[in-house]
C-alpha cells in the first residue's frame, strides 16, 4: 500500500515527535540570533581596531565564527566537539574522549558506592523502628549541606591520609546519590501491602524470606526509578568535585581551565559532553530496567 | 527490645564507668587507677553508678529519664577530663571505656523511647522530636570526644565545638557571606528561576502543541548538569551576584516546569467538566481548579530547588565573586587550612539551607492541608 499524505501525517512516530522537533528548530534559531546579538559588538570592536572598512555581511560572518565568543553559534559548538571527540587520540589531553573517561570513571565508582550505601541504610531503616525515627531526620538534613562546600576538605582531608584522584572525587557523588536511593527503596521496601505481608506471616516465613521473597522484587520498580535520579546526580557531583580541587584531568576541569582562559567553545563543548555522557548513562539504566522488567514477567 | 534488655544495658553502662576506676586514663603520668587521684570525679563516678543503678530499677519513662540523666552526667564528666591536657590527645583504655558507657546507656534511652507507645498525641509528637535530637547530640559528642581525646590533628578534623566558637566569634563576617550567598544569589534567582517555570508550565498546558514539545525537552534538561553553566553566567553577568541568580534560575527552572506541567495535567475529567458547565474562563479555572491541583507538585519542586538553588550559588562561586559569600569563604579558607572556618561556614550553609526547607515544607503543609499524604 503506498504510504498516503494522510497516513504521513498521522502516524504515531511523526504526531509525537512533530511538536518536539518544531520547538527544537525554534531553540536553534534563537540561538543563531542571540549569538548574533551578542557577539555584535564584539566583532564590531575588532574591526573598528583594525580601521578596516567592513560590511554588514562580513559583521554577521565575524559573529558566526569568532575566536572568543559570548556566544558561540551552535555549529561553531558542534564542531569544536566533534573535534574534541575524534580529532585527537583518546589518550590526548586535549581530547574530549579522555576528560569525559576520567569522569566517567569517578562517576560509576561514585554511583556504586552510593547504591550500595543507599541500599544498606534503606534495609537498616526498613527492619528497625528505631534507625527509622533516629536515622531518617538526619538523612533529610545531610542533603541540606551543600555537599560541593564540603568539597574542597574531603580533597585535603583524604589527601592528607594520603588518598588522591579517583576515591575523594567518588566519595563525593556518592554523598550526593545515596539519598534518592535510600528514600525510594524505603518506600519501596515498604509498598507490600499489609495483607502480602499477613501472608508471609502465615507461612512463618522469616524476615530474611521475606526481603528476598516479597520486599525485593516488589521494590525493584523502585530501584530504577532511583538509580536514574541518582546517576545523573553523581554525574554532577564527578564535575563538580574537579571544581575547587584544581583537577587536571575531567569534564570539570575543563569547565574551570576555559573560563581561566575566556576559551568559550571549549566550556561549550565540555557542556555538550557532559550531556552526551548523562544521556547515555540514563539510557544504560532504562535498557537494564527494561531487561529486568521483562525477566520478571512484565509486559512491554 | 524489652524490658530486661533494657535494664541489662543501664547495668552495663554502670559497669562501664565502674571498671574506670582500675584502668588508666591518659596513657603517661600516673599510671593505674587515675581516677582515684581526683577526689571529684571519683564522687561523680560513684554518683553516676548510683543513677544508672537507679535506672535499671525503674521502667518505662521513669527509667529513660534517670538513664538520660546519668549519661548526660557521665558525658560532662568526659569533657571535664578532656580538660587536662594530660587527658587529651592522649586518652587511654579507661577513658574510652566511660565513653563506650554513655554511648551505650544513650543508645539504651533512644531505643527504649522508640518503643513508647503514648496515647496522648502531645507527647507522641515530643518523643518524636526527642528521638533524632537524642541521636544528633550522641553523634555529635562522639565527634567531640574522638577527636580531642585521640588527639586528631584540627587540620584533619576540627572538633564542633571549635568549629561552634568559630562560628561565634566570626559572626560578622558570617552574617555578610550569608547576605551575599543567600540573600542575593539564591533567592532572588530561586525566585526567578521557580516563577519563570511556573509560568511556562501554564502555557504549556494552554497551548497542547507547545507542551508536548517542552516536556521531553524538560525531562532531558532536568537531568542534565545544569550547573556546569555557572562559567559561562560569570562571563556574562559579571564576578557579583547577578552571575549566581541567573545559574540558580537556570538550574530551578526545569524541576519547576516539569513538575508544574504534570500537576497541571492532574486535575480530573470530571472536575473540568464541571468547570465548563459552570461556563468558568480559562483564568478561573486555572486560578479555581488547575493551580490547586498542581500545588503537591509545584511544592515538590520548591522543596527540591532549595537545595539546588543552594548547591548552585556556590558552584558559581567558585568561578569568581566579590571578596564575600560561602562559596568564596570556603575555598580561601580551605586554601589556607583553617579548617574550624570552614566548619563553620559549612554549619551556616545547612541552617540556612535546612531553614530555607522548613519554611517551603511549612507552607506546604498550611496550603495543601487537604490532600491525601498530608492526612498522617
Amino acid at each position: 500500500m503506498p504510504v498516503t499524505r494522510e497516513a504521513w501525517r498521522t502516524h504515531p512516530l511523526v504526531k509525537r515527535s512533530t511538536p518536539l522537533v518544531a520547538i527544537v528548530a525554534v531553540l536553534i534559531v534563537v540561538w543563531y540570533i542571540g549569538a548574533v546579538l551578542m557577539n555584535l559588538s564584539l566583532v564590531r570592536g575588532g574591526f573598528e581596531r583594525e580601521e578596516a572598512p567592513y560590511t554588514t555581511m562580513e559583521l554577521l560572518e565575524g559573529t558566526m565564527s569568532a575566536e572568543r565568543p559570548l556566544l558561540p553559534a551552535p555549529h561553531q559548538v558542534v564542531g569544536a566537539f566533534i573535534d574534541g571527540v575524534f580529532g585527537y587520540a583518546p589518550t590526548a589531553p586535549r581530547s574530549l574522549v579522555y576528560h569525559s573517561m576520567v569522569t566517567l570513571s569517578a562517576t560509576l565508582l561514585g554511583f556504586a558506592l552510593g547504591a550500595l550505601l543507599g541500599i544498606v541504610l534503606a534495609l537498616a531503616i526498613v527492619h528497625s523502628r528505631v534507625l527509622e525515627r533516629s536515622l531518617m531526620p538526619w538523612i533529610i538534613c545531610s542533603q541540606m549541606v551543600p555537599i560541593l562546600a564540603l568539597a574542597p576538605i574531603f580533597i585535603v582531608v583524604l589527601g592528607a591520609i594520603g588518598l588522591q584522584g579517583l576515591l575523594p572525587k567518588s566519595i563525593i557523588s556518592a554523598y550526593l546519590s545515596f539519598f534518592p536511593i535510600t528514600i525510594g527503596m524505603v518506600k519501596g521496601f515498604t509498598s507490600p501491602d499489609p495483607m502480602q505481608m499477613d501472608l508471609m506471616r502465615t507461612w512463618s516465613a522469616t524476615s530474611r524470606q521475606v526481603l528476598s521473597k516479597l520486599r525485593w522484587p516488589s521494590a525493584v520498580p523502585y530501584l530504577f526509578a532511583s538509580l536514574k535520579v541518582a546517576i545523573t546526580i553523581s554525574l554532577i557531583g564527578a564535575i563538580v568535585a574537579e571544581l575547587p580541587t584544581g583537577a587536571e584531568a575531567g569534564i570539570g576541569a575543563r569547565l574551570l581551565a576555559g573560563s581561566y582562559y575566556g576559551q568559550t567553545i571549549q566550556i561549550w563543548s565540555a557542556l555538550v559532553a557532559a550531556a552526551v555522557l548523562a544521556s547515555g548513562l540514563i539510557a544504560i539504566v532504562g535498557y537494564a530496567e527494561r531487561k529486568v522488567a521483562q525477566r520478571m514477567g512484565a509486559r512491554s | 527490645m524489652n524490658r530486661r534488655q533494657i535494664r541489662l544495658g543501664f547495668i552495663m553502662s554502670a559497669v562501664c564507668v565502674l571498671i574506670t576506676l582500675m584502668l588508666p586514663l591518659p596513657l603517661a603520668g600516673t599510671p593505674v587507677a587515675a581516677l582515684m587521684a581526683r577526689p571529684l570525679t571519683f564522687l561523680l563516678t560513684g554518683v553516676i553508678v548510683l543513677v544508672f543503678a537507679f535506672a535499671a530499677g525503674f521502667r518505662g519513662l521513669p527509667a529513660i529519664v534517670i538513664g538520660l540523666v546519668g549519661a548526660g552526667i557521665t558525658a560532662d564528666m568526659t569533657l571535664t577530663l578532656l580538660r587536662d591536657p594530660l587527658i587529651a590527645g592522649d586518652a587511654a583504655s579507661g577513658f574510652w571505656v566511660v565513653v563506650i558507657g554513655v554511648w551505650l546507656a544513650s543508645w539504651i534511652s533512644v531505643v527504649a523511647l522508640a518503643g513508647l507507645r503514648p496515647r496522648s498525641s502531645i507527647f507522641r509528637k515530643a518523643i518524636d522530636l526527642a528521638i533524632p535530637l537524642l541521636f544528633g547530640a550522641a553523634v555529635f559528642y562522639l565527634w567531640e570526644v574522638v577527636v580531642r581525646g585521640a588527639g586528631v590533628p584540627p587540620v584533619l578534623l576540627p572538633s564542633p565545638s571549635a568549629a561552634a566558637t568559630k562560628f561565634m566569634a566570626s559572626l560578622p563576617i558570617l552574617g555578610a557571606d550569608f547576605v551575599q550567598t543567600f540573600i542575593r544569589g539564591v533567592l532572588i534567582g530561586y525566585a526567578i528561576g521557580c516563577g519563570a517555570g511556573l509560568l511556562v508550565a501554564i502555557l504549556a498546558h494552554r497551548f497542547e502543541f507547545l507542551g508536548r514539545g517542552l516536556l521531553p525537552l524538560g525531562n532531558f534538561f532536568s537531568a542534565l548538569p545544569l550547573v556546569g553553566v555557572a562559567p559561562i553566567m560569570v562571563m556574562w553577568f559579571g564576578f557579583d551576584w547577578p552571575s549566581k541568580a541567573a545559574v540558580v534560575a537556570l538550574v530551578t527552572f526545569f524541576p519547576m516546569l516539569v513538575n508544574a506541567l504534570a500537576g497541571l495535567q492532574a486535575a480530573g475529567d470530571i472536575e473540568r467538566d464541571l468547570m465548563r458547565s459552570y461556563g468558568a474562563s480559562y483564568a478561573q479555572t486555572l486560578i479555581k481548579l488547575y493551580l490547586p491541583a498542581a500545588l503537591p507538585f509545584i511544592f515538590n519542586a520548591l522543596k527540591i530547588n532549595a537545595t539546588l538553588a543552594l548547591i548552585g550559588a556556590i558552584v558559581a562561586e567558585f568561578f569568581g565573586t566579590p571578596t564575600q559569600g560561602i562559596g568564596f569563604r570556603i575555598s580561601t579558607e580551605a586554601g589556607r587550612m583553617a579548617l574550624d572556618m570552614v566548619w563553620a561556614e559549612i554549619a551556616l550553609a545547612a541552617i540556612a539551607g535546612m531553614a530555607f526547607y522548613g519554611l517551603v515544607a511549612l507552607a506546604e503543609r498550611v496550603t495543601t492541608f487537604w490532600h491525601p499524604s498530608m492526612r498522617t
